[in-house]
């Protein structure tokens, strides 16, 4: 689903984020990528996504090539992946049930289907109840569920996680591995970013260890 | 069919929401708009009015043929004769000096001056209305007649008319130079105002961009805003136009009175309003996404 081959990023000022990495991620597994903070984690993720490109190697994403992909196709990319950010990156204009709405309405779907497909979202993530709120209204842990539900409304094969539980106590960190354990049961393909090295070592999936940028064995 | 008639209505709640959102600037917007187009628009619709005046008087014109003082009854009959012998030529009016002096003492009130007169001061006169209307015929006729002999001055009626047709062409020139000077500024209000647009909404953009949205997503909700505003913009500047044109009309009643005449100014004509709309519309689109490309380029 997922293959790095020798993929470098270097940044302008000479710092390199990651070293030469290889990987392959099969359909449907659950991947963590650890490491302390600046070990290249985010740069991994960003590299997926397109966000950012690589200075060498090939990253292939579902057959495609990201690293040489066209700035036009980029979208289309965008829209197979579930993107759960650090920062969730939630707009406070609008209610929780438009922030969840809006990747449908990017994808232009018809309305009534999206309402519903939204709800189900919110449902799954146990925020149906505060669909009229305002983000700004919802804890920490209520905020990171919001993100993912924005992330899998559209039903992407694949889920990217970005230090999901980063700043949560262990009870709604717990509840984030739960609702993810949930997608994967059900053959989403995911890769979590985390520095807790207790959330990797509670589950039996595989770990991916980034030192300095470089894959440790 | 529904469906897509139900996102059209949707975009444009969602477009005049964003513009009353900050009612107080949406509507300076236009009122600039609105004002700078009217500049332009009202002066052309003024330089139309006089043109419309210029035809009627040019429409028929004519020259006044004036014999000398000392032209004989048997010159009158020649000149009159070789008149209408000439092709160039429809129809004669002979006016004699009598007839003259009769008609300026009824005209213009100078009944007591012109009485206290020993002798008649005016010649013997040919109205001529020529079969051809073109600027360079007449004056070669005009000269061909100055020739006949005992033929004083051949006036060229139209002469002035023309001089007003060439003072026209460069009002026209002034307000098509005028007209491209604030269609540029209007771009530019269209530009700043879609790019604090593009500001406030900024987070919104990038997340966008991260979940999947096209460039044409992104441009959409801007474009209709600018093309939105501009057509609000051509609603105010033809707004501007009418309610001055109505006021002047007022006014100029009562001037139109003590000539005589019932000239009042016309207003944009059905097919000029809807021009001055579509070109507004239009502009506020143009600076729109010159806008939204420009800040798009910026960014990843």
């Amino acid at each position: 689903m997922i293959t790095f081959s020798q993929v470098s990023k270097r940044y302008s000022g000479g710092f390199e984020a990651l070293k030469n990495v290889s990987f392959d991620i099969n359909e449907g597994e659950m991947v963590f990528v650890s490491g302390h903070s600046g070990a290249g984690k985010s740069t991994l993720l960003n590299l997926i996504a397109a966000i950012e490109r690589p200075n060498s190697g090939s990253i292939i994403v579902k057959g495609q090539n990201v690293a040489s992909l066209k700035k036009g196709a980029l979208p289309y990319l965008r829209r197979n992946l579930g993107l759960i950010f650090q920062d969730h990156k939630l707009l406070f204009d609008r209610s929780v049930f438009d922030n969840v709405m809006l990747p449908l309405k990017i994808c232009g779907f018809d309305h009534r289907e999206s309402a519903k497909r939204a709800r189900s979202a919110l449902d799954k993530v146990g925020l149906l109840q505060r669909e009229k709120a305002n983000p700004v209204a919802l804890s920490g842990g209520e905020q990171q569920r919001l993100c993912i539900a924005r992330a899998i409304v559209n039903r992407p094969a694949i889920l990217l996680a970005d230090e999901p539980t980063g700043n949560l106590d262990t009870d709604y960190a717990n509840d984030i591995m739960g609702i993810f354990n949930s997608f994967h049961q059900v053959g989403v393909t995911l890769l979590i970013a985390t520095h807790d090295q207790s959330t990797c070592k509670q589950s039996k999936a595989r770990v991916l260890t980034l030192k300095h940028g470089e894959l440790q064995p | 069919m529904i469906n897509w008639f139900a996102q059209h209505v949707r975009v444009l709640v969602s477009t005049l929401r964003r513009l009353f959102s900050t009612p107080v600037s949406s509507l300076l917007n236009i009122l600039v708009i609105g004002i700078a187009l009217s500049l332009p628009a009202g002066m052309y619709l003024l330089l139309q009015n006089v043109q419309g005046l210029a035809d009627q008087l040019t429409g028929t014109p004519q020259l006044s043929v004036f014999l000398s003082m000392d032209a004989s009854k048997d010159d009158v009959a020649r000149i009159g004769k070789q008149l209408q012998q000439n092709v160039g030529i429809g129809r004669t009016e002979f006016v004699s000096r009598e007839q003259a002096l009769e008609q300026l003492k009824r005209s213009t009130g100078l009944a007591d001056v012109i009485g206290g007169l020993t002798q008649n001061p005016l010649p013997d006169a040919y109205v001529v209305y020529p079969k051809i209307s073109e600027a360079q015929a007449l004056e070669t006729l005009r000269d061909e007649l100055k020739k006949l002999g005992k033929v004083d001055l051949v006036q060229l009626d139209s002469a002035w008319a023309h001089k007003l047709e060439a003072l026209l062409k460069l009002g026209r020139m002034a307000v098509l130079i005028l007209a491209a000077l604030l269609s540029v500024a209007l771009l530019a209000v269209t530009f700043n105002t879609i790019r604090l647009q593009i500001l406030t909404h900024r987070e919104e953009i990038e997340v966008s961009r991260l979940i999947g949205a096209t460039n044409a997503f992104i441009r959409r909700p801007f474009l209709h805003l600018g093309l939105l505003q501009g057509l609000l913009g051509g609603v105010a500047a033809w707004l501007i136009i009418t309610i001055s044109i109505t006021l002047l009309n007022h006014s100029l009643a009562g001037l139109a009175q003590l000539y005589a005449s019932n000239f009042i100014l016309h207003t944009l004509s059905a097919g000029d309003s809807l021009s001055l709309l579509l070109f507004s519309a239009y502009l506020g689109w143009v600076g729109a996404w010159l806008s939204v490309a420009q800040h798009l380029r910026g960014a990843t």
